[in-house]
């Protein structure tokens, strides 16, 4: 019998505050909540808040999705129009503000489509049943001989469009949740938007620099403002700060000492000036002294030890799966499969820094900024501002990169604290260091995995611990979930060990890295835990069919019996890991794998199977790389990757393609070319000279495909990476025997490895 | 008093003189197609043109611009002679590659994949690799930014927008 750490509880908890919610419908004859700036709601008949029929034919659908490069006010909106029959020509889309009728929002964990879909097409498929109500009458027909169709009502040689009934004022029917739920979906072959390809709306005005993201935002009477950092993120108070040779520089209005009730700013000030070049010259003009600060001696290093000591302490943390007795198998082992795989630390680096713009409009205070949580940081800002937060609006803006950063908007709090001082709008951009100094990195991890198998290679025990820092804990802690016997998990610091292989026995167990949590605020960021849990897992599992002799590629295959808790299951899951082995055999195929052998000296291909982002989501993809190591230097060059992805339905095929372009370089990025440590208590790497994600010349030759089914849509923006860097260590395993496990692979950890 | 041309545009700033001209653009005159990433020239973000070269706007003295020919990613298209809203070729390849993805380093790609196709107009992989290099695109969406380019070389060849 399988225990597991509720996933369901997480993802009903998710599901309940976010995603679009099946709601009712109103006519909104004017347009309700106050839209970003130029952006108009819809007008017109709205079967459900989620879009609007004007009387001129044009359908406004109302995105709460944050576009981040997702192109996701494109997909969401074909999802709606798929079951409301729209002519996609008369769709456009806007980003909502934070008005409370749009429900909890979230964007994030590769969810947006995923997430929405049911009610996204139930919303519109209400709309295509109260048009065709709305046409029969009109035409005098019954309602059961029309069909619907490019925006239009038709019975035989007859029709009307859905203008025309919205501009007679022929169509004025609500949904009842019931009723909404009792929609029963138009079957696959009905469909006439989706898995089709289109073009993303957002791209035109990213390529002639009318976006407007958080940046760019201007309000009358602004001030500009860039923050000093103190020497850490915890525990810092300004001592003593002096502001005479600031006050030289032209511009200059004015040093605030931030007093933050949320204590989400501890020691900060923040400069005022007339233009941002003034602050932040100000900035590097202050003299200020700091006392105290969490972690000012913590270094990498002693992360590691201390995650280290966390997983080999049986004690620590919690269970996040137990299925049968694992130590039953481990403690009478002849051989046991046991090794320590780590990852370092990883900054965001989105390339728009953080920056917000605050204002006071009357009694409502206004926050326009990139943000993909505005649930979770709206009450915060409230709290710091001490309004009601019914008083406080987010506007929508693009984001110059999102990967988790914006998720918890921490950095909207000075921001707000700031205005207020100030009496007047303040806009508030950190310098690219200020930034990687306050980012949410990812958490150093150390795992230790252990394993028994039989002759044959059959998984008898897996047992896999893991020390990291725990996002949930740090941001959102209501969202955590119970252990397996008891204490807490949080889901986003352990998904992916939960792997889907056949094993006897499992035993995953979880560990709070304490002393990361006093350092820095761990965050999401792209790939969350799969991107390093699942570095552990495919590594552990290439290093057991070496040891066994066996084909990498075939030994995993063996271990995907889809048995018991890996059959899968409705909608999300069907399949379980039979969809696993069929990427697998497409990637062997396309990668020409079974030639690996031939392939020339110092050459090698790895393999990794991968099921991100939850159990509960699981996107299918295969990931092959092939590299080339150059024994004297360690460097590596990625020649190519192969990945084959099973996502079900593919809503926006090219922007689906373009998603798991993005997420496969970013793995390999984290593989071999970004990362950095602690040192002092801060990322070492704060500027793009010295952390160095992938460039141009860097990238491989990527070949990348989809299986076609109708499948429930899972998610894109971040599965594609977790498979990338075991595979590129397995693959300089093949190529030199060298075996690697730790996070990234640069080439002096190539040359060391290759000596031992 | 330091005066250019912006956009085919004579404009007159009253700044520091050592203020970058990325911050002038953005805060003084309005323009915030130039974007903000590093302030180090290391990420190109910032991209405009200077007397029709690639320049790193955020380590630009505004002093060193007196006088010069300065193009963004708003008069781009001007710059090569397009009028009523059509856009530059470099611009409409980046559209029917659909290489954006957030977008936010876009500006300075196209800036720079515009300056490297005056100077190559048919540029090899290797070219556009080094030519293009200078850019960080966070989204990594460089397949398309490499295949945008080479559309926007044919087109370019052809006198004619793809």
């Amino acid at each position: 019998m399988t225990r597991h750490s509720d996933l369901a509880m997480t993802r009903r908890w998710f599901l309940a505050v976010a995603g679009a919610t099946v709601t009712t419908g109103f006519w909104n004859g004017a347009a309700g909540a106050l839209a970003p700036v130029g952006q108009p709601m819809g007008d017109g008949y709205q079967p459900t808040v989620w879009y609007a029929i004007a009387g001129d034919g044009k359908i406004t659908m109302h995105i709460h999705m944050a576009e981040m490069g997702q192109h996701v006010g494109t997909a969401l909106s074909r999802i709606i129009a798929e079951e409301l029959e729209a002519d996609w020509d008369d769709v456009t889309f806007v980003h909502v503000d934070t008005d409370p009728k749009w429900g909890y929002m979230i964007t994030g964990g590769s969810w947006s489509i995923n997430h929405n879909f049911e009610a996204f097409s139930k919303a519109g498929a209400a709309g295509r049943i109260a048009m065709i109500e709305a046409g029969a009458r009109e035409m005098g027909v019954p309602a059961g001989e029309c069909t619907a169709r490019q925006s239009k009502v038709i019975h035989g040689e007859q029709s009307i469009t859905y203008g025309e009934l919205v501009s007679r004022g022929a169509v004025d029917r609500q949904f009842a949740k019931e009723e909404l739920a009792a929609i029963t979906l138009k079957p696959a072959t009905e469909r006439r938007l989706l898995s089709k390809d289109t073009v993303a709306r957002d791209v035109p005005e990213k390529v002639n620099g009318a976006a407007i993201f958080g940046i760019d935002r201007t309000v009358e009477g602004m001030v500009y403002a860039r923050p000093v950092m103190p020497p850490v993120r915890f525990g810092s108070q300004v001592a003593t700060w002096d502001d005479s040779a600031a006050k030289k520089i032209p511009g200059y209005i004015r040093t605030i000492e931030i007093e933050d009730p949320t204590a989400t700013c501890q020691g900060w000030l923040v400069v005022v000036a007339e233009s941002w070049t003034a602050a932040s010259n100000a900035v590097d003009m202050l003299d200020v002294t700091w006392e105290g600060g969490a972690g000012r001696e913590t270094s990498e290093a002693d992360l590691m030890a201390e995650g280290a000591r966390l997983v080999m302490d049986d004690s620590a943390g919690s269970l996040f799966v137990l299925e049968g007795e694992p130590d039953a198998v481990l403690d009478v082992a002849e051989t046991v499969h046991e090794a320590i795989y780590q990852t370092h630390t990883v900054l965001h680096m989105q390339l728009e820094p953080g920056n917000a713009l605050v204002w006071q409009d009357g009694d409502t205070w206004r926050v326009h900024a990139g943000n993909q949580w505005q649930s979770l940081t709206l009450p915060l800002v409230a709290k710091a501002l001490a309004i009601d937060p019914g008083k406080l609006v987010f506007e929508t803006s693009y984001l110059g990169g999102g990967f988790g950063r914006r998720l918890f908007c921490d950095f909207i709090v000075p921001a707000a604290l700031t205005a207020k001082a100030m009496g007047r709008p303040v806009k508030m951009v950190m310098a690219r260091a200020d930034d990687s100094q306050f980012d949410c990195a990812r958490s150093p991890t150390v795992q230790r995995v252990r394993s028994v198998t039989d002759e044959t290679g059959a998984m008898r025990a897996y047992d896999h611990a893991c020390a990291s820092g725990w996002p949930t804990a740090a941001i959102a802690p209501e969202a955590l979930t119970a252990g397996v016997k008891g204490g807490k998990v949080d889901l986003f610091a352990i998904s992916g060990a939960d792997h889907w292989y056949a094993a006897e026995a499992i035993r995953v167990r979880t560990v709070k890295h304490e002393k990361v949590h006093e350092t820095f605020l761990p965050g999401n960021l792209r790939s969350v835990a799969p991107g390093y849990t699942m570095w552990a897992v495919e590594t552990h599992i290439d290093e057991v069919a070496h040891a066994l002799g066996l084909d990498p590629a075939a030994y995993r295959r063996s271990l995907l019996t889809a048995e018991g808790r890996n059959g899968g299951s409705a909608p999300h899951a069907v399949g379980g890991a039979t969809r696993l082995r069929d990427v697998l055999d497409r990637v062997v195929e396309r990668s020409g794998w079974a030639k690996r052998g031939d392939l020339p000296k110092g050459t090698g291909m790895g393999i990794a199977v991968t099921a991100g982002q939850e159990r509960t989501m699981p996107t299918w993809i295969a990931t092959v790389a092939q590299v080339r190591v150059d024994r004297e230097t360690g460097v590596v060059t990625l020649e190519h990757i192969w990945a084959s992805i099973d996502a079900g339905t593919l809503v926006h095929p090219d922007g689906a393609l373009a998603q798991a372009e993005g997420a496969i370089l970013w793995g390999a990025s984290m593989a071999l070319h970004e990362g950095t440590v602690i040192e002092n208590g801060l990322p070492r790497d704060q500027n793009l000279d010295t952390y160095t994600p992938m460039r141009m010349h860097q990238v491989p030759a990527l070949d990348i495909d989809f299986a076609v089914n109708d499948h429930m849509p899972v998610g894109l923006g971040e599965p594609g990476v977790i498979g990338v860097a075991p595979a590129i260590g397995n693959a300089i395993f093949h190529a030199t025997g060298a075996r690697l496990r730790t996070l990234p692979m640069r080439p002096q950890d190539i040359l060391e490895a290759l000596e031992t | 008093m330091i005066s250019f041309t912006l956009n085919k545009q004579v404009v007159e700033v009253e700044v520091p003189g050592e203020t970058p001209l990325l911050w002038v653009l953005r805060d003084e005159l309005g323009l915030t197609g130039t974007k903000f990433g590093c302030g180090i020239a290391q990420c190109g973000a910032c991209t405009v043109h200077v007397d029709g070269q690639a320049r790193r706007s955020c380590v630009t003295p505004i002093s060193t611009v007196d006088g010069s020919d300065v193009t963004t990613i708003e008069g781009l298209a001007g710059s090569a002679g397009m009028t009523g809203g059509k856009l530059h070729p470099v611009q409409a390849a980046w559209i029917k590659a659909q290489a954006p993805q957030c977008g936010y380093c876009q500006s300075g790609q196209i800036m720079q994949a515009a300056a490297l196709l005056s100077e190559s107009p048919d540029p090899t992989d290797e070219e556009i690799s080094a030519g293009m290099a200078g850019n960080l695109c966070r989204c990594m969406a460089y397949v398309r930014i490499r295949k945008a380019i080479k559309i926007a070389a044919v087109s370019l060849s052809e006198g004619a927008n793809p």
